[in-house]
C-alpha cells in the first residue's frame, strides 16, 4: 500500500499544487480586489442596451452529434490504452485483433467524414 | 494516522460531498460539475484500491466524455427555474414514495447480508509484479478476440447509428468544396469586357 502511494506521489504533489493554486487565485481575488459593486456595474452589459433575452436557450442538435462522436473515439483510446502499456507481452494476435478494430473504426471515421458529419453545417 | 489512511479519508469525503452537491445544487450546470468532482475523487479511491485501469477508464470516459455529454444535456434543457420548482412540488409525493422504496430494499439487502468464506481473500487486488492495465492488455486482444471485436463493431454501429439519427443535409447552403476552390484557374474565374463610353453590356 504504502509502495503504491510513494509511486503516485508525483501526482499527488500535483494535485495539491493545482488545488492550491486554483484556491489562492480565487482567495487572492476576494482579498486583495477593490469592490464598490453598484446597480448599473453588476448589471448584464449588453452593449448599451438591456438584455433581451436570457443567456439560457436551447443549443443546437447538432453540438450533441458532435459529442457523441467524441464519446465513441474516447472508448476506442481506452481500449487502447491496455494494449500500448501491455505492448511487450501483446502477441501477434492480439497485435492484428487492435489492427483490425482500429481499422473498423478508421471505415466509420471515413463514413462520418464523407457524410460530412464533421461539418458544421 | 498514516498517509494511505488520509488520502482514504480525503477522497472518501471529497466524493460524498461532491454527490452531496451534485443532487442540492440548484443550479443544473453546477451539478455536473460537482459530479466531475465526484468521479475524480472516486478515481482516487480505485487508485487506493489498486484498481488503476478502473481509474484511468473513470477519468477518460467519465470525465472527460460522460460528463460533457450531460454538460450539454444540460445545456440543451431550456431550463426555467420558477417552472422547475413548480414542479417540484408536483412530483414531490411520487419522489418521496420511490425513496421511501428504495431505502426499504437497501434495508432489506443489507439485513440479509453476509460474506461468504474466504471472501476477504478474493476482494484484495492481485498483488502481484504485474500491473493491472498490463494484465488486461495480455488478456483482452487475445483470448478475449471475439468480444473486443465486437465491442469494435458496436463503436461503429453507435456511430453510424448517431450520423443518421441526428444528421440532416441543408441543401440550401453554401458549401466548402476545398478541391474545387483551390483547382480554380484564375484566368477563366474573371473576364474583361471593354465597355464604350454611352453603351451599355
Amino acid at each position: 500500500m504504502e509502495d503504491l502511494l510513494r509511486e503516485y506521489l508525483p501526482i499527488v504533489i500535483f494535485l495539491g499544487l493545482s488545488i492550491a493554486i486554483g484556491a489562492i487565485l480565487i482567495l487572492a481575488a476576494v482579498i486583495v480586489a477593490v469592490r464598490n459593486p453598484d446597480p448599473e456595474k453588476v448589471s448584464a452589459y449588453e452593449c448599451g442596451f438591456n438584455a433581451f433575452d436570457d443567456a439560457r436557450m436551447k443549443f443546437d442538435v447538432r453540438f450533441y452529434l458532435v459529442s457523441i462522436l467524441f464519446i465513441i473515439f474516447d472508448l476506442e483510446v481506452a481500449f487502447l490504452f491496455p494494449w500500448a502499456v501491455a505492448f511487450k507481452d501483446v502477441s501477434m494476435v492480439g497485435f492484428w485483433s487492435m489492427m483490425v478494430f482500429l481499422a473498423v473504426l478508421t471505415i466509420g471515421f471515413a463514413y462520418e467524414w464523407k457524410k460530412g458529419a464533421l461539418e458544421w453545417q | 494516522m498514516t498517509a494511505a489512511a488520509f488520502a482514504f479519508y480525503a477522497f472518501a469525503l471529497t466524493t460524498l460531498v461532491g454527490g452531496l452537491f451534485t443532487v442540492l445544487s440548484r443550479n443544473p450546470v453546477h451539478s455536473v460539475l460537482w459530479l466531475i468532482l465526484a468521479f475524480l475523487s472516486s478515481a482516487g479511491l480505485f487508485v487506493m484500491l489498486g484498481a488503476e485501469f478502473v481509474a484511468m477508464l473513470l477519468m477518460i470516459v467519465y470525465v472527460g466524455a460522460v460528463a460533457v455529454l450531460f454538460l450539454f444535456v444540460v445545456m440543451m434543457l431550456d431550463i426555467d427555474f420558477a417552472e422547475l420548482k413548480a414542479e417540484m412540488a408536483k412530483y414531490m409525493p411520487l419522489a418521496l414514495l420511490i425513496g421511501i422504496i428504495i431505502l426499504m430494499q437497501l434495508f432489506m439487502a443489507f439485513g440479509v447480508w453476509n460474506f461468504s468464506d474466504g471472501a476477504a481473500e478474493r476482494v484484495a487486488a492481485p498483488q502481484g509484479d504485474v500491473q493491472n492495465a498490463v494484465a488486461l492488455g495480455q488478456l483482452v486482444y487475445d483470448k478475449y478476440l471475439m468480444l473486443f471485436q465486437l465491442a469494435g463493431l458496436i463503436l461503429l454501429v453507435a456511430m453510424i447509428g448517431a450520423i443518421v439519427l441526428t444528421m440532416r443535409h441543408r441543401s440550401d447552403i453554401k458549401r466548402q468544396s476545398p478541391i474545387a476552390q483551390m483547382m480554380r484557374d484564375p484566368a477563366k474565374a474573371m473576364e474583361l469586357k471593354d465597355v464604350k463610353p454611352g453603351q451599355g453590356l
